[in-house]
């Protein structure tokens, strides 16, 4: 039996209840999201069930929406079950003042350097992580880049014409 | 064949294959000239150049050390990758703030007297790429002898950048590096 969207909601609504909500399809492609806390349970869930089996995660990055109070950054998970060839989006979303999340490391070890990653350019704050610490950028850098209030171009620059740059 | 190919030019032509060498006093045996000159023509026909290649300026780099622009013509065949054993430290490529310190340390390695070729955007000014992550041009970090303009630059711009590094090397004077100029210059990028 080929594992279809509406199999892994049913799967998950039996399991989690309410918890798990926002079952969207963009693009033929499962995506929903839970709260922070249970972020470890679900993706145990999904790894350690045989029909299911999503045991190849395949990206983990982060989005900021600054206008959304309280919910600002959403971590996401892409996640494959290789047996079944399907692949599902899974969400928590987390407050920008206090950005904590319990790292996955523990179940995919292709968790450690793109929670490295996240945790660089957004300040997502991964608990358990055994080696949190800045991967890309420079280490004396105090701000997070890929959030919205920070400006792309370099600012020491004082040779920009600003005629030429639309401003 | 369109027209047979003579190879065995010399003395046939108007067209000078050598240069002329330095002035001097010509004699039976013996040529006298200035010291500098012989040794700049020296270096400037055997500059060994170590190729610090980041990224697509380096795949250009890459196409002029090939048969078809080759740099090996102009004394460049043995390319180190060792500073300690270089005098042109040629930096192609996007240079990353997190890189800059490597850069920096390389160039601290080579020994006097030493060039710095900037080949293309990225290196010369940071290019296209006017992000908090990248540096905005290599000559924040150690001085730069010629800039080579491109993204990428074409091979013949390579070439001309190391031809114009040359004439710096030609007419150096012996005295530079020990000047008061350099020094200063030295200084001005905090390098003892």
């Amino acid at each position: 039996m080929a594992l279809t969207n509406e199999y892994i909601k049913q799967r998950l609504t039996e399991k989690f209840g309410d918890q798990v909500q926002g079952f969207l399809e963009p693009y033929g492609m499962l995506t929903f999201e839970a709260p922070k806390e249970n972020n470890l349970k679900v993706l145990q869930f999904l790894y350690d069930e045989d029909d299911l089996s999503f045991r190849f995660m395949t990206d983990l990055q982060a989005v900021h929406y600054p206008d959304v109070k309280g919910h600002e950054l959403a971590v996401v998970y892409h996640l494959h079950s290789l047996t079944a060839n399907v692949r599902i989006r899974f969400k928590v979303f987390t407050d920008i003042q206090t950005p904590d999340v319990y790292s996955a490391t523990a179940l995919f070890s292709a968790a450690n350097w793109m929670e490295r990653e996240t945790y660089d350019f957004y300040g997502v704050n991964f608990v358990g992580h055994p080696n949190l610490k800045r991967i890309l950028n420079v280490d004396e850098m105090d701000y997070f880049p890929m959030r919205k209030e920070f400006p792309l171009e370099e600012q020491t620059r004082v040779d920009k014409d600003d005629d030429m740059f639309g401003r | 064949m369109a027209r047979p190919v003579q190879y065995n030019i010399y003395g046939q032509t108007d067209v000078k294959l050598v240069k002329e060498g330095p002035e001097g006093l010509m004699g039976e045996g013996f040529f006298g000239t200035a010291l500098d000159k012989v040794v700049g023509l020296a270096r400037k026909n055997s500059i060994w150049p170590l190729p610090f290649a980041t990224s697509c300026c380096g795949i250009e780099f890459m196409a002029t050390m090939g048969a078809h622009y080759d740099l090996a013509r102009f004394g460049s065949e043995r390319v180190g990758f060792s500073p300690r054993q270089c005098d042109l430290l040629m930096v192609m490529g996007t240079i990353a703030k997190k890189m800059a310190p490597v850069v920096k340390q390389v160039y601290l390695q080579m020994a006097e007297p030493r060039w710095v070729l900037a080949m293309g955007a990225c290196a010369s000014s940071g290019g296209i790429f006017d992000t908090y992550s990248v540096l905005q041009g290599i000559d924040q970090i150690i001085p730069v002898d010629v800039y080579v303009p491109g993204c990428p630059p074409r091979p013949e711009a390579v070439i001309d950048g190391i031809i114009k590094i040359q004439e710096l090397v030609g007419n150096e004077s012996l005295r530079r590096r020990n000047s008061d100029k350099y020094k200063q210059l030295m200084e001005s990028y905090g390098i003892q």
